[in-house]
């Protein structure tokens, strides 16, 4: 693979041509912060969350492959600000109760909500009417706190099969959807799991096993999210 | 000319509740409520949630004992996931559990008597306001303000080495607990340095009981003849008749120590108890059925459990309730102002229990969860620090609850609160024209020794400044007068 040089934060890094900018990020210890993104899945940047400058606009680091002498600039105060306010967004149009949650320590979007310092939304709660869907054996979905990330549905049962998530609905009125008798015919406790850990949020829940792992030694209840990435920065 | 008073919110209790008091022509007591004026609906919110998010959801009922909700909603879990009804459980399932509870009861009896009681003894029930609280505790009594607030602290370590925080943990799920103990934790607290382990939660235990004993002999006009009247008692107790507070069968007595619940199985407890409602509360009124309505009312929490008791299985506390039992020759207490004394005989105990609890190895290793035959319906009872708590769900074929009933100690003391307010209002208010502050304190003084938690009862959150109105027949406001809270 061809080997290019790419600016990060002021700093001259080589990178793999082709590859995308939050890779490179990632693998040089800068944390760009994604909620639609989730490793081994085609990135297809609809959160905005990993919004940069590269070279002087702004452009979603998970789609943006590097390309020679990029600049790049990932933790500017507007995209700070731009990042924080889609995380306000997101809660203020679903409905987010942390304090029963059981993916509360382990939800990426809380996780980014104590990033961002969020205490109280700019925005009015919207409070939906949603429901919750949970008439298969292994897995409920919580619609109140989805927001329609895709990365359920994006993750294939095969490379080339569809999944088991859809999307149904069109605007304001789209949700995730499963079919629950394949769900309890092609679901056993491995794929409830993974199902679980691809959703970013609680809106995936495998049945029966909430809150076994204590507070202190859930994901994030140590280290904040991205700390693991800040760690293995190269000095 | 007639007048109605009220006095809204009571100060010094959990919750937000009001009090009118109806005097007729000759300045008499003709009628006096306790009305609680909260809402929340918990039983109704939580159907349609998964069954296992119930003990994280319903413990946000209370900040105060969230574990005793957090424990109950488990147990009937127990039930459902087929861990047995009580008994079911792992030992270092259950162990921990009893740990965590244990905790809870002794910082939340630590809290009432200290933080909220202790001032109407240390000041007196007509002392002035402006210190008769706990910032005037801890300026006039600044050892027994420490004590109380590094007993309640131990209490609330315990509460986060079992539940993970010590407000509205996680620690029971369905069929056990989530984690251990680790050797850290235990040490700390068994020798941590000095106030913070056992033993000297123990000595402070005893020092707490001196106290009230002391204080006891030199009033005893109004530690035993103000709101005293008799009831009947129910409790958990083990089933060989001693106190336990986290398991046991439903027992209640008379007036006269005689049974009138056998020891029944909790899984029952609809068919010897219903809830009334009134249109002046959002609190039911709940009775024993085989009484009936009019008389079948009871109390619940350290009074009540001292009655119903056999002995407590620690020793200290042993020796205390002896003493307790002798004062009334062995009869069911119905004073009122012994419910103090129950309470810190209560805190010895929780404290002997933990240190039990601390030294058995069952809580540092061993299976956590245990799970059968799943089942659609479960009730979980347990004694919280307020007395008897009921939670009852159902599910359906989902896993989601169709159904929760709850039944807090406070709900089940409601009657009784209403007879200690007559009590006090009849003794100080009886044929006075003009209402101060220490007549308005006594009827406080009298809801307050029951520790009662409305928000938990009506499932209700408030803040309480006190204001009492005097109004004629004609509802109009004749004098008025406010306190903060």
């Amino acid at each position: 693979m061809d080997k290019i040089l790419v600016r990060i934060n002021g700093k001259d890094y080589s990178a793999e041509a082709g590859k995308m900018v939050l890779d490179i990020a990632t693998e040089n210890g800068i944390y760009i912060p994604t909620l639609c993104h989730y490793e081994g899945i085609k990135p297809q940047g609809s959160c905005r969350m990993c919004t940069c400058m590269i070279d002087g606009r702004k452009m979603t680091a998970c789609t943006t492959p590097v390309t020679h002498r990029m600049v790049i600039e990932t933790q500017t105060k507007e995209l700070e600000e731009i990042r924080s306010t889609i995380v306000e967004l997101l809660f203020a149009e679903g409905n987010h109760f942390c304090p029963a949650c059981e993916r509360s320590g382990n939800c990426e979007l809380q996780a980014l909500a104590y990033r961002y310092k969020m205490m109280v939304p700019q925005f009015p709660f919207e409070f939906p009417n949603k429901q919750l869907d949970a008439k298969n054996s292994k897995i409920l979905i919580d619609h109140n706190r989805c927001i329609l990330c895709k990365r359920c549905i994006r993750r294939k049962k095969e490379p080339e099969n569809p999944t088991w998530f859809v999307f149904k609905g069109r605007g304001y009125k789209t949700q995730i959807a499963v079919d629950h008798e394949m769900i309890d015919k092609e679901f056993d406790d491995e794929l409830a799991q993974k199902a679980m850990d691809t959703c970013p949020v609680g809106a995936i829940i495998r049945k029966e096993k909430g809150y076994d792992v204590p507070i202190g030694e859930r994901k994030y209840d140590k280290d904040p999210i991205g700390s693991n990435i800040e760690k293995g920065a190269k000095l | 000319m007639s007048k109605k008073i009220t006095i809204e919110p009571v100060t010094r209790v959990e919750g937000h509740g009001k009090v009118t008091i109806h005097l007729d022509d000759n300045n008499q007591v003709a009628q006096s409520r306790l009305h609680i004026v909260e809402f929340r609906g918990f039983e109704r919110f939580v159907q349609g949630r998964p069954y296992w998010e119930a003990p994280v959801l319903v413990q946000r009922l209370c900040g105060i004992c969230p574990v005793s909700h957090h424990l109950a909603a488990a147990k009937a879990l127990d039930v459902i996931v087929g861990a047995g009804t009580g008994d079911g459980l792992t030992p270092t399932g259950e162990k921990m559990r009893r740990l965590m509870h244990y905790g809870q009861i002794f910082q939340s009896h630590v809290l009432h008597f200290f933080h909220l009681a202790s001032p109407d003894l240390l000041f007196g029930v007509d002392g002035d306001p402006a210190i008769r609280n706990v910032v005037g505790i801890a300026m006039k009594h600044k050892d027994l303000a420490v004590q109380a607030v590094m007993m309640r602290k131990f209490g609330q370590e315990i509460i986060k080495a079992t539940a993970g925080k010590k407000v509205h943990g996680t620690g029971a799920i369905p069929g056990g607990i989530n984690k251990h103990l680790s050797q850290e934790e235990k040490d700390s607290f068994l020798n941590g340095d000095d106030p913070m382990n056992i033993d000297k939660m123990i000595e402070w235990s005893l020092g707490a009981l001196e106290f009230f004993k002391g204080y006891h002999a030199k009033n005893k006009d109004l530690i035993d003849e103000f709101a005293a009247f008799p009831s009947n008692h129910v409790s958990l107790v083990r089933k060989d008749g001693a106190m336990d507070l986290y398991h046991g069968v439903l027992r209640g007595i008379d007036h006269e120590g005689k049974k009138v619940l056998n020891d029944v199985d909790t899984q029952d407890y609809l068919d010897y108890i219903d809830e009334e409602v009134r249109s002046w509360s959002y609190m039911k009124f709940p009775y024993l059925k085989s009484i009936g309505k009019k008389d079948g009312w009871y109390r619940v929490g350290p009074l009540a459990r001292m009655n119903t008791a056999d002995f407590i299985p620690t020793p200290l506390a042993q020796k205390e309730f002896e003493q307790f039992k002798a004062y009334t020759k062995g009869k069911p207490n119905g004073m009122s102002m012994h419910m103090h004394w129950a309470r810190l005989i209560e805190i010895l105990h929780s404290a002997e229990m933990m240190k039990e609890l601390l030294n058995d190895p069952d809580l540092m290793s061993g299976e956590k969860v245990v799970k059968g035959t799943k089942g659609r319906e479960g009730v979980g009872l347990l004694e919280a620090p307020r007395g008897t708590l009921f939670h009852h769900y159902k599910i359906d074929d989902n896993d989601q609850i169709s159904m929760a009933n709850l039944i807090v100690s406070t709900t089940n003391n409601n009657i009784p609160m209403n007879a200690a307010v007559e009590s006090a209002a009849k003794q100080f208010m009886n044929g006075q024209d003009k209402i101060t502050e220490p007549m308005m304190n006594a009827v406080e003084v009298a809801i307050r020794a029951y520790d009662p938690c409305l928000s938990c009862a009506t499932h209700a959150l408030g803040k309480m400044p006190l204001e009492v109105k005097i109004v004629d027949k004609n509802e109009k406001v004749i004098d008025r007068k406010m306190k903060n809270g």
